[in-house]
């Protein structure tokens, strides 16, 4: 199998966004000028994405640099600094042809040895997602300025997915080769080959990008200027938006309880879409090491404890999806015959009678991200505490969030993981025996050990024949539905809100994330 | 020469005291859960053993506490207050870059305050029996009681969503390029809402402080034989009550001086000022350590120094206080 995209692919992905595109600007054709004034919170560490992988970061400088592909809201590869891909039979070449004459924002071309320099040196030195991925690269070469091959050690279907600028975002091989990259002083001036150049950051405030003039799709970008406005408050950030200073408001920088009042102004337009990509899942770790959440029966009584469409629908406005099992409902692996836990108290008591639960405490740790979470924290306690469960809930900052699950230290505790596309890269790390180590918030924290899990998420990682993979996925699934390793609560949807008047502003299931290059302001 | 004997004892407690707050700022910080390390890799959504030694490494907190210590101090005292962690910058120039926007709303509100807390308070006591002083008194109450946040989320809702008269948050108007006037016309504009914001709090301080000191001395002896002997009241009013009713305010003025480089958090937050309290909070979550400490060292010097100008403005103002004496 031979997948081939180059006119065809970049006509079918074009006729795509305008079909996903917003309603009434279908049919328009795309203005230039006009400028984009956007809410970034928290303020980012650096712009530098290839060194710095945090939310705000990737936001912000998806508009400087770019990645050999996007993706569509299935999850389709698009072009973007690689016009076609051919994938070999054996699953095992990867090979990329470049979009020709891609210019750096400094001038100099970009070319082959870019990409093997910022896959094969830079991004495997800093970036620990990505490296864990280029662990199955055996080989990355330029036989030519405009084509780049890497050789997989053995097949590795979701190497596909994994080109998005957040994973593998490309880096100036002129500017960094040879030096220390934590303190090249581009780090406060990145280069890149996107749609918008680094212009101006006035820490506290404003991160100032223009548009590139030499950009290599033509007409495009169509905005002159984009704005990150940076301010801490969310009822100010809202305030903001609605006296007109902000025109686009990015998923998570409303407080789901303002959402119905901002989207509902006149003139205001709101998007689920462009969180396909990521999908945050949010679940309860279950520490399944010790204390009552260690028995198995413990754990399915609170996945029919905990009333999660009420959680949708008071807390998150009726935004987002009850998960059926471990895998979120975006994945082409899903599986959609998996009985759903349905919200049953009874049930839940019958479970914590026959385990004999003895009435020990315990411990509720929230995520410490605002209100939301906050009030999410409170609900699943009584929800516990109205099957007999006594919870302690216990207070922390993020930090100190941080280091409790990374130690191992909580009972049931809050998290949201992204998905990046593929089961193998976004949720075996959360279920997979060899991935049990303290020191981070983003392994098998809950401690799950089931050697034949592990043996099915490896072999499926590898198998390049999709039935087969698929199966396995699908048994895989089956075992962890039954075994509850941990509480799957929610496939969160947050929306971007924004003017009606801004067009075609998330083309991708990467969304916000992967710049505004075809984002366009109908002028009145 | 005593006074300059004096002063010179005083700087060098200061210096005592300054790298004392520093040590002890240095182990509560690192008594706090977690490390910029840890919350780093966190905010990354994923990571390795590797990643997280590789930035320990970096950062130098591989090394034991006291070796930290040793650097950080050593560094101190040459003025190297290091590199922020998160930020990637110099921490020097990360606060030198802050404050200016934080003293200017600091100052400002500290103006504000202290001139109409003392007009208010003066016209109260002048009006004790009236109902117009007791309805200064009633608004003081009012300042008084009301938490910062709320005022100034009410004051956004009021001036900028509904009246549309003034910004809603920042320090100047984004991607307007004023120059020259027409930029200090614009950041004043902005600096309107936050600052009386801020001041309001300790303008109603100031007012019931004027107004209870006033009435005090206004009781005393010499109040008396000033009346006795045909002066005018206004003339009382200024150069008898009030001078000697000024003590208590300038000790007050001077703590609320030396709040002006960490005091204005939550202003800072609810306007988005691009200021030291914002990234002093931030470095807070972070577990930036070395920002944190060198905005604490600004915070404390800052503390030290407004004490020190206090002294010098009690002796100007009450000559009967001299060293040794106060």
């Amino acid at each position: 199998m031979t997948l081939l995209s180059s006119v065809t692919g970049r006509l079918t992905a074009a006729a795509l966004l305008v079909t996903l595109a917003a309603p009434a600007s279908a049919q328009e054709t795309p203005q230039s000028g006009g400028v984009a004034n956007v809410a970034i919170q928290p303020e980012p560490p650096g712009l530098m994405l290839p060194l710095v992988q945090n939310a705000p970061t990737q936001r912000v400088a998806g508009n400087i640099f770019e990645g050999l592909l996007r993706y569509d809201t299935d999850l389709e590869p698009m072009p973007q600094l690689a016009d076609s891909w051919e994938i070999s039979d054996d699953g095992l070449t990867y090979t990329f042809h470049l979009h020709p004459g891609v210019k750096w924002h400094d001038g100099e071309a970009f070319t082959a040895a870019d990409v093997v320099f910022s896959a094969d040196v830079f991004l495997r030195e800093t970036n620990p997602r990505t490296r864990a991925i280029l662990d199955h690269v055996e080989s990355i070469e330029a036989p030519d300025d405009e084509t780049v091959v890497f050789t997989l050690k053995q097949p590795f279907p979701a190497f596909i997915q994994a080109f998005e600028v957040g994973t593998m975002p490309m880096v100036p091989k002129h500017i960094y080769e040879g030096t220390d990259f934590y303190n090249n002083p581009a780090n406060n001036h990145p280069i890149g080959t996107g749609p918008f150049e680094f212009a101006k950051w006035d820490r506290g405030s404003v991160i100032e990008l223009d548009k590139n003039p030499d950009y290599y799709e033509d007409g495009k970008p169509y905005l002159d200027k984009i704005y990150w406005h940076v301010i801490p408050d969310a009822a100010s950030r809202a305030a903001a938006y609605e006296n007109g200073t902000l025109d686009i408001m990015p998923a998570g920088s409303v407080e789901n309880f303002d959402i119905p009042r901002l989207s509902g102004m006149d003139g205001s337009c709101m998007t689920e879409q462009g969180n396909e990509f990521f999908n945050p899942f949010a679940m309860l770790w279950l520490n399944n090491r010790e204390g009552p959440t260690a028995d198995k029966r413990f754990r399915q009584a609170v996945m029919y404890a905990i009333d999660r469409d009420f959680a949708k629908n008071v807390l998150w406005n009726g935004l987002g999806k009850v998960p059926n099992g471990p895998f979120s409902s975006t994945l082409a692996a899903h599986d959609d015959d998996l009985e759903q836990y349905p919200y049953d108290p009874d049930k839940a008591e019958e479970l914590l009678d026959e385990m004999g639960y003895d009435g020990k405490p315990v411990r509720l740790l929230p995520l410490p991200y605002g209100e939301t979470w906050t009030r999410w924290g409170e609900a699943v306690r009584q929800n516990l505490e109205d099957v007999g469960i006594n919870v302690e809930t216990e207070s922390s900052d993020v930090a100190g969030w941080n280091q409790k699950i990374s130690d191992w230290d909580y009972d049931i505790a809050f998290t949201y993981l992204f998905q990046y596309g593929d089961p193998s890269l976004g949720i075996a790390r959360t279920y997979i025996s060899s991935n049990i180590a303290k020191g981070s918030p983003w392994n098998n924290v809950e401690g799950y050990e089931n050697p034949k899990a592990d043996e099915l998420f490896a072999k499926a990682a590898v198998e390049n024949d999709p039935e087969k993979r698929q199966a396995m996925y699908d048994e895989v699934q089956q075992i962890l539905h039954d075994d509850v390793p941990l509480a799957w609560i929610m496939e969160l949807a947050q929306p971007t809100i924004y003017r009606c008047n801004v067009h075609d502003l998330i083309t991708t299931g990467i969304g916000l994330n992967d710049g505004f290059k075809n984002a366009w302001i109908e002028q009145q | 020469m005593p006074y300059v004997s004096l002063i010179l004892g005083r700087i060098g407690k200061a210096v005592i005291v300054l790298l004392a707050i520093l040590v002890f700022n240095f182990f509560l910080i690192h008594a706090a859960p977690g490390d910029p390390a840890a919350v780093m890799a966190g905010e990354a959504g994923a990571t390795d053993q590797q990643f997280l030694d590789d930035l320990r490494e970096r950062f130098g907190l591989d090394q034991p506490l006291p070796v930290q210590l040793w650097r950080y101090m050593s560094g101190v005292m040459q003025l190297d207050f290091g590199y922020s962690y998160r930020q990637q910058m110099p921490v020097l120039d990360l606060i030198l870059d802050r404050l200016p926007a934080t003293l200017l709303l600091t100052g400002a509100a500290f103006v504000i305050s202290l001139v109409f807390g003392i007009l208010a308070g003066t016209l109260a006591a002048m009006r004790a029996k009236r109902p117009s002083g007791s309805i200064i008194m009633g608004l003081s109450l009012l300042f008084y009681a009301t938490p910062l946040y709320w005022v100034a989320m009410m004051a956004v809702l009021v001036f900028s969503v509904m009246l549309d008269w003034l910004p809603a948050y920042g320090y100047s108007t984004v991607g307007a390029g004023y120059t020259g006037l027409a930029h200090v016309g614009d950041v004043a504009v902005h600096l309107i809402l936050p600052a009386l914001t801020l001041g309001l709090f300790f303008m109603a301080v100031y007012t019931r402080m004027t107004r209870t000191s006033m009435l005090s001395v206004s009781q005393q002896d010499f109040v008396k034989t000033a009346r006795a002997k045909g002066l005018a009241p206004g003339v009382i009013q200024r150069r008898h009550i009030l001078r000697n009713a000024l003590l208590p305010i300038i000790t007050l003025a001077g703590l609320q001086a030396g709040q002006m480089v960490g005091g204005a958090v939550l202003t800072e937050t609810v306007f988005a000022w691009p200021g030291i309290g914002r990234l002093m909070y931030e470095a807070l979550m972070q577990r930036d350590y070395n920002l944190l400490l060198g905005i604490f060292f600004f915070c404390a010097l800052l503390v030290i120094l407004f004490n020190m100008l206090t002294d010098v403005i009690y002796r100007l103002a009450d000559p009967r206080i001299k060293e040794g004496v106060a």
